[in-house]
């Protein structure tokens, strides 16, 4: 039987992405691995190293920058990440300067917002919606 | 004129003009996420020709910003069926 062991994300700066994955959205590092000019790069949610691996791929393929580009322009994110309280979280980032598209919107039984990764993405967060 | 009439014929136009009252500025995706919660569930290929006719009807207006597609609602246009047909309420 299959597991998810990786999801990946294309970023513009591997650098850049990680120091955003990092020290803004607090995963964990995992793998970090020279290829050439690139990067193996690899996180973990903190807490849970064992966990599929958010993958920080460089985007170089020439297919790939008009296909950010255009996901960007309709303000389609390219993953979501589950958050506790999207809420919270959406505050939190905001006091650190980061671009938010969509503001908690309920959709359901989940609240999302949009945030832009600064590396090419945005990126969809979502808690549970509260019980009213 | 008539493309006012007909922008506004369609109830999912209706609903898009009410989502963007509500909130302005909002991406495609956005507005997208919104009409499924309230009722409108569609593809956004769909919402996209619903926003096209309601951006040559004037009552929406497209807005880049960097990377970034905006929609914003524009009601200036409806005013003319305000001048038109609406009678003072003495009672006002």
């Amino acid at each position: 039987m299959p597991t998810i062991a990786y999801c990946s994300v294309f970023v513009d700066d591997q650098e850049q992405a990680f120091r955003f994955y990092t020290d803004v959205l607090g995963f964990a590092p995992k793998h970090n691995v020279p290829i050439g000019t690139d990067r193996w790069l690899t996180l973990t949610a903190p807490g849970d190293p064992d966990g599929t691996q958010l993958l920080l791929e460089p985007s170089g393929h020439p297919a790939v920058g008009p296909f950010k580009a255009a996901l960007v322009e309709d303000g389609i994110p390219c993953t979501a990440f589950g958050v506790a309280d999207v809420h919270a979280e959406i505050d939190r980032l905001k006091g650190l300067g980061v671009r938010v598209l969509t503001d908690p919107t309920p959709a359901g039984p989940v609240t999302v917002a949009v945030i832009d990764d600064t590396c090419g993405n945005l990126i969809q967060l979502f808690s549970e919606t509260p019980a009213t | 004129m008539s493309d006012i009439y007909r922008a506004i014929a369609d109830p999912t136009r209706r609903a898009l003009l009410d989502e963007l009252t509500a909130t302005d500025g909002q991406t495609l995706f956005a507005l997208c996420t919104r009409l499924i919660e309230n009722g409108f569930p569609m593809t956004r290929q769909a919402l996209s020709q619903h926003l096209a006719v309601l951006e040559e009807a004037g009552l929406v207006r497209v807005r880049r910003e960097g990377r970034y597609k905006f929609h914003d609602v524009d009601t200036r246009p409806l005013q003319e069926i305000q001048r038109r047909w609406p009678v003072p309420d003495p009672t006002d």
